[in-house]
């Protein structure tokens, strides 16, 4: 079954330019992220002699507003903004699977009591509750994560929460029920796995939503803070500088659109394969 | 029905509740003493600590909790921390200004995408939902922000078209001219950032409005498409939509904080933000406890709307 699907996933993935380029650019930005790690230059060198220089050979991507070269300090941001992503990520499908199998599974209070908070963290608009909290905890990286895995947890748990409720239904999890084995063994070795494909694709757009949530908290200064730089801190410098330095506020503009693209392709694939049904009326264009 | 809309109602009191409740608690916990409000650097401990007695600050939090949501409830909405401005005030000046904006922008966002989601959905991959889709995918990513920035640097910088920042030039304030001059920017960037998910959104419920008995019944009696999509498939789309139109409600106070902040508009968003940069917690409560409210009316707005369009859910509720 597992071995079935990796291959529909290869096959998916070969066929579909969209989402083989996506995997292609993702692999790609990952790995330039691991590997600047051996640079061993300084990204936040400053050289005021050479500053908002337009793309050239020696710096690819030109300077930025103190002279320290744009393709490193973007490679740098790309990490964090990676980073924080996938952390967020983790975070709010953590929140999101248990909050959703609990309720599912147990049903009664527990399941009301959690629906209704997933309903008032659903009833403020998001960018109202990350800035409020944002004023409450200390800013760092730590924080966003935490931030952006509290707010985003209440889908996940609805999908979550669906499915468990059929499975609840089949005759082999009754069984174990039956014969005495505890919930949390049920819901470890049946429930998880079961659920781990919705998982995975609404993980694939979490990502995607992280590194969006992300981006436009940098860029209204709640956010990763300076020296520290994530595409959305980038382009929040770029603002100050559009008239004279246009190329710092293209390029991580046109990476964040790239990556969020990738992942949402990505998570296309992942949804087609895990469900075929709903293949039909997506294009993944 | 009448039964079921009223019902809708009481459950919705209590949320707002309890919305209030939360807004109260974060502030609370919040690192910020709200006797610095009143007191100058002059004063000595034993005049502060008579201010926070006056002031009930040192009163248990249910109290201070009762007494805020009375005044609340009275229009007594505080004052500003870093200027003194009375909020309600303020609001009353900004809220217009953003609907200014977000009215008209969402409405256009709503009216494209009902046409391009049917266009796409009713020729599914066919070159013109290939290109709508493929357009709307990519819309999604696209940070709003990012596309301010562009549209401010071609418009703005390069061609001189439009202004940059602000909602009105100072000394033209009736001048309609002048604000349609600074409004084109940021409209036509809210719209566009609105667009691409409700355009997804009518193109695939469209796609599973075709996939239904009653369509092929339609075909097999021999009517045209076109028929079939002005007559049953897009009242059917639209329905739905009507939801969505109850759920912006809130949309009116915070759809627009990022492009507003851009633009330097002078609405809620800027108003917000800059509460936020100065740590003006009276602000941030009352914006907060403005929206949670507003969502919790725009839900149950569209819960009415939809039992008065969709005679379906009468009978099940």
């Amino acid at each position: 079954m597992k071995k079935g699907k990796f291959k529909n996933f290869r096959k998916e993935i070969l066929h579909n330019k969209g989402a083989f380029f996506s995997l292609v650019f993702l692999i790609l930005i990952i790995f330039t992220s691991i590997l600047i790690g051996f640079y061993d230059g300084d990204p936040d060198a400053i050289n005021i002699s050479n500053m908002l220089a337009k793309p050239s050979a020696q710096h690819w991507f030109g300077t930025d507003e103190l002279g320290r070269d744009y393709l490193i300090r973007i490679i740098y941001g790309g990490r964090v903004s990676l980073t924080v992503g996938v952390l967020a990520m983790l975070t709010s499908i953590i929140i999101g699977t248990t909050a959703g199998i609990s309720a599912g599974y147990f049903g009664g209070n527990i399941d009301s009591f959690i629906m209704r908070l997933s309903d008032i963290f659903s009833a403020v608009p998001w960018i109202i509750m990350v800035t409020v909290v944002s004023l409450l905890i200390k800013k760092g990286i730590f924080s966003i994560v935490l931030v952006i895995g509290m707010f985003s947890w209440m889908e996940i748990a609805r999908l979550v929460r669906a499915e468990t409720l059929t499975l609840k239904q089949r005759d082999y999890i009754q069984y174990a029920d039956f014969i005495g084995t505890s919930p949390w063994e049920i819901m470890r070795s049946h429930i998880v796995p079961s659920v781990l494909p919705t998982i995975i694709t609404a993980a694939t757009t979490a990502v995607a939503d992280a590194i969006m949530t992300e981006s436009a908290m940098s860029f209204l200064g709640i956010g990763v803070q300076a020296p520290m730089a994530s595409w959305g801190s980038l382009l929040q410098n770029a603002q100050a500088n559009l008239d004279n330095a246009f190329h710092m506020a293209v390029i991580p503009g046109v990476l964040i659109i790239l990556t969020i693209c990738s992942f949402n392709n990505l998570g296309n694939v992942f949804r087609a394969v895990a469900e075929p049904g709903s293949r039909a009326g997506e294009s993944n264009g | 029905m009448l039964k079921y809309i009223i019902k809708r109602i009481l459950t919705a009191i209590p949320l707002i509740f309890v919305i209030t409740f939360i807004c109260f608690f974060l502030i609370y916990i919040a690192p910020y003493d709200a006797v610095d409000a009143m007191v100058s650097p002059k004063m000595t401990k034993q005049e502060i600590e008579a201010k926070k007695e006056q002031a009930g600050l040192n009163d248990p939090f249910y109290v201070q909790y009762g007494k805020w949501l009375n005044n609340l409830c009275h229009g007594e909405w505080g004052y500003s921390l870093t200027s003194g401005t009375n909020i309600r005030q303020d609001l009353k000046t900004r809220i217009p200004n953003t609907i200014k904006l977000v009215l008209p922008s969402y409405f256009t966002a709503f009216f494209l995408s009902i046409i391009l989601g049917l266009i796409a959905g009713s020729n599914q991959n066919r070159r013109i939902d290939r290109i709508i889709d493929a357009v709307s995918s990519v819309g999604i990513a696209v940070p709003t922000f990012w596309l301010a920035l562009m549209t401010m640097y071609v418009f703005g910088y390069r061609f001189k078209m439009f202004p940059l920042m602000g909602m009105q030039t100072i000394g033209k304030e009736k001048s309609f001219i002048d604000f349609m001059h600074h409004f084109v920017m940021p409209y036509v960037v809210l719209t566009i950032g609105f667009l691409p998910e409700l355009v997804r959104y009518v193109r695939s419920s469209t796609i599973s409005e075709f996939k239904e008995d009653y369509v092929l019944i339609q075909k097999s009696f021999g009517s045209s498409k076109a028929k079939i999509l002005l007559n049953h498939v897009s009242k059917n789309v639209m329905l739905p939509m009507v939801t969505k139109l109850g759920m912006a409600l809130p949309m009116l106070v915070t759809g627009a904080i990022i492009t507003e902040t851009i633009f330097a508009w002078p609405g809620v968003g800027t108003y917000y933000m800059k509460a936020i940069r100065t740590l003006d917690y009276p602000i941030v409560m009352n914006i907060l406890v403005l929206s949670g409210t507003l969502v919790i009316l725009g839900n149950l707005l569209a819960d009415v709307l939809y039992c008065l369009v969709d005679p379906r859910i009468r009978i099940t509720e």
